[in-house]
């Protein structure tokens, strides 16, 4: 039998599965769950499932992992729709969405970034799946090969392309950056179990959970600065939402933005070490990069939402590759995913795709049914979404200040949390007033431990020989790139200056 | 008319709509809560004060997905097969800093409270000397000694080292040029390649150890021939052998492992063995009357059926103590765990 008719078979098998009737079901109540969690702060996927294993017990593997595999993606969609409305990201992975998201929506057209996000998602859910098919096996080669070096040039790479970010105060960007790295350092250092910058508190030991400060730099800051504003301002948006349809030139921009956003996010969640937070930030920075208006960035580019929305839908199907072909949980979520797969006695591995094809195939076709399911369920509700605009301000944000801080709560049942995400909003308050850009800071949070740990070991297995970050060619090639990155920009203004 | 009665239409729905959404986020919210049942046939009955009187909690002071948290929701799904506690179990994620957060919000939190419990295990021994806890160990009321888990040595499919010798050949002749990866540092996999490196004559803080957040971060390491060398869980790793990628060349244990032929650290020629033990404690102040009646829930449990195929499962060997000789055997490891974290650097 040829490979492509085996292929077909097993698609056939695994939709007849997962269109099952009490599947189909399962799948639905996981994307609206998913999408729940993911509009609210804090509570991730990761969580969700590992709430949800006890009460599937019972049931049928192939069932429960329709069911997670819904959350999933339900839950990478769905961080989206606060950070478009209130830039209020529920998950690291939105923050990028944020910024070009919020934007749209106090010019009026939050129901057109709503859309790109949804529809991107889709595409990107389809496409990463597709991946995950065809490509599974080979991945495993780039997966593994990928040692601390070469993480340790993609964080170079994430952090050089995303200078741009900064706009025109380049200083103030620095700052906000090197702040970020600070905060990254907080807690326990993995590498010699020393608590650093904890200050004898022991709630600063696990050091600050990226959620925590993201909800507390953006949602409660954004709050703050409402509250400080006198009542009569005129920033209301003048049109709320906004039609919900793409333009003609929304699409021409969105569609090559989703598949650069697809491309980036599937290959960096194939990565164990990376996640769906670094691929949004990587996309944001193509996107930025190769925009003919750069400065549009920040102030309402829809690309800068198409992007990174199909990046971090990507990466979780990425991510899935080394769950399903080696084992590896490469994200909090495919952690939880793997505790599930030994809970039923099933070993992830190469053996499972052909011990347990009704399973694997079930959950391959499943993620298709859950992208369609997400795109019905999820463009018209953008209607819905958009009027939540039409809510007074004061009461919209109160609500935002309640879910925020339940979100945070229930992350570990932790009052100091909360804490910290009150000061983290008041930091952001002034950061604000200063005119100190925040999604710098959170990229530095996320990067600066990746950074530091792959650097350290590194250098440690090196016996402390730096070289290896130019001998070793996967690492060399993309730190060229990181340089190039901020050389070649300087280079072409210089130029356009003399002329 | 009709024009005029649309867009109360249209906001009607939108509120059922949104009424419908806060409703599936609050059943997202809720769905770790279960009612609360009659207490069924097989339920032991409650003390002389109505303990217990409501769900128990069992902290699992660890993330999602780690071995921790993975024993907590084993312990949880037999407690509810079995349905010997008569009342709903939950588990509660508290993780960081090695298991030193949960401890201490057991301990300050839900003192005399016996509905909460606690996953602990020897790891968290370790992080309790290197973190400078404020609380210990010795601040909680123990109640069961669970599983021990072993830990195996594993080189890269390609690496040049067939036997356990070998590698230990090279890591005597060049300490530092062995690069070994295992989880973070000051835990058990870490206390491994200390005690290895003692056992061979090697100053163990020459020991070249590359921290990681876990296992499978660590078996990447391994896979992709980054390290040496790596040391983890033997139920964790075992299953990696079958990717063709990483070669196991010993296991922890004093004997080798039913059902499997990797040699045996002793067989390798260092005198050395260790358990990775899981227990759980009780918070400190409940009464003996509750204390007693939760040890015997545990020992009904771990008699269960459901429980021993949980164990053969996942690898992990019964070990299960309690009473004196538990607090015998807690005193022992602390002893040993200190004394390594010391010889390796990380305690002074």
């Amino acid at each position: 039998m040829s490979a492509l008719a085996q292929l077909g078979d097993n698609l056939a098998l695994g939709f007849s599965a997962a269109l099952a009737p009490l599947n189909l079901l399962l799948g639905l109540a996981g994307v609206i769950m998913g999408t729940a969690i993911g509009v609210l702060p804090g509570i991730g996927p990761a969580l969700t499932i590992s709430l949800l294993l006890p009460l599937t017990f019972g049931m049928d593997p192939v069932g429960a992992f329709i069911l997670f595999g819904g959350i999933y993606y339900g839950a990478m969609y769905g961080g989206s729709t606060t950070s478009i409305l209130v830039r209020m990201p529920g998950e690291a992975s939105s923050v990028m969405t944020a910024l070009d998201g919020y934007a749209m929506t106090r010019q009026g057209r939050g129901g057109a970034a709503l859309a790109t996000a949804a529809i991107g998602s889709f595409v990107a859910g389809t496409f990463a799946t597709v991946m995950l098919m065809l490509m599974a096996p080979a991945l495993v080669e780039v997966a593994l090969g990928f040692g601390p070096t070469e993480y340790f040039a993609l964080m170079m790479l994430a952090l050089t392309a995303l200078s741009g970010m900064a706009g025109h105060a380049p200083a103030k960007g620095a700052f906000a950056t090197f702040l970020g790295l600070a905060i990254g350092t907080i807690g326990i250092d993995l590498q010699t179990g020393q608590a650093r910058f904890t200050f004898g508190v022991p709630g600063l030991l696990g050091g600050l959970n990226v959620v925590i400060v993201t909800v507390g730099l953006f949602a409660v800051g954004e709050v703050f600065w409402h509250a400080a504003q006198p009542r009569t301002s005129g920033e209301e948006p003048a049109q709320l939402g906004g039609p919900v349809r793409l333009t003609r030139e929304d699409w021409r921009r969105s569609v090559p933005a989703w598949c650069r956003g697809t491309v980036i996010g599937f290959f960096t969640g194939v990565l164990p070490g990376a996640g769906a937070t670094v691929a949004s930030f990587l996309s944001y920075a193509a996107e930025q990069r190769v925009s003919r208006t750069p400065e549009e960035f920040g102030r309402g580019a829809i690309e800068g939402v198409a992007g990174p929305e199909a990046a971090n839908n990507a990466s979780a199907g990425g991510s899935l590759v080394p769950l399903l072909a080696l084992g590896i949980p490469g994200s909090g979520t495919t952690a939880v995913m793997l505790a599930a797969f030994q809970m039923y006695g099933l070993q992830p591995g190469p053996l499972l795709f052909t011990q347990q094809s009704g399973l694997i195939w079930g959950l391959i076709a499943s993620l298709y049914v859950s992208n369609v399911l997400l795109l019905v369920l999820n463009l018209p509700l953008i209607r819905v979404w958009v009027r939540l605009l039409q809510v007074p301000r004061s009461l919209l944000f109160a609500a935002v200040l309640v879910f925020a801080t339940l979100g945070v709560y229930s992350l570990n049942n932790s009052v100091f949390d909360v804490v910290v995400v009150y000061v983290l909003g008041v930091m952001a308050f002034f950061m604000r007033r200063h005119g100190l850009p925040l999604a710098p800071t959170v990229l530095g949070v996320v990067l600066g431990p990746l950074l530091e740990q792959h650097f350290r070991r590194a250098m440690a297995i090196s016996g402390g020989d730096p070289t290896v970050f130019f001998t070793r060619p996967v690492s060399a090639a993309i730190l060229a790139l990181a340089v190039a990155v901020l050389v070649v920009p300087a280079i072409v203004r210089a130029r356009a200056a003399r002329h | 008319m009709a024009r005029m009665v649309s867009p109360l239409w249209t906001d009607r729905v939108t509120c059922v709509v949104a009424t419908a959404l806060l409703g599936a986020a609050a059943l997202a919210l809720g769905c770790g809560g279960s009612a609360t049942t009659e207490r069924g046939a097989d339920a032991l009955e409650a003390t002389s004060t109505d303990y217990p009187n409501g769900p128990i909690t069992i902290i699992a002071p660890a993330n999602p997905g780690g071995g921790w948290d993975q024993t907590a929701r084993q312990i949880q799904q037999v407690l509810t097969e079995v349905g010997v506690l008569g009342v709903p179990v939950e588990v509660v994620n508290r993780g960081g800093a090695g298991g030193t957060i949960g401890l201490s919000d057991l301990v300050t939190r839900h003192r005399n409270n016996p509905h909460t419990l606690m996953v602990f295990g020897q790891v968290m021994l370790g992080a309790i000397r290197t973190n400078n806890s404020p609380v210990s160990i010795v601040d909680t009321v123990p109640l069961a000694r669970l599983l021990n888990e072993y830990e195996v040595v594993a080189v890269p499919a390609d690496a040049p080292y067939q036997t356990f010798e070998e590698l230990i050949d090279d890591f005597r002749r060049n300490p530092e040029g062995i690069s070994w990866a295992g989880g973070s540092a000051g835990g058990i996999d870490h206390v491994l390649v200390g005690l290895l490196a003692l056992a061979a004559g090697i100053d163990p803080s020459r020991v070249n150890y590359i921290a990681h957040a876990g296992g499978g971060e660590a078996a990447v390491a391994v896979m992709g021939s980054h390290v040496s060398a790596g040391v983890s869980g033997f139920g964790e790793w075992k299953s990696y052998v079958g990717t063709g990628r990483m070669r196991l060349l010993a296991v922890s244990a004093a004997e080798r492992i039913d059902g499997d032929d990797t040699p045996t650290i002793r067989e390798g020629g260092l005198d050395v063995a260790i358990a990775n033990w899981r227990g759980i404690v009780a918070p400190p102040g409940i009464d003996d009357e509750a204390r007693d009646w939760l040890v015997a829930a545990l020992s009904r449990m771990r008699d269960s059926e459901a429980w021993q195929e949980i164990l053969r499962t996942n690898e992990w060997e019964d070990s299960f103590l309690t009473g004196d000789a538990l607090d015998r055997f807690l005193t022992e490891e602390r002893a040993t765990a200190d004394e390594v974290l010391r010889s390796i650097g990380l305690v002074r």
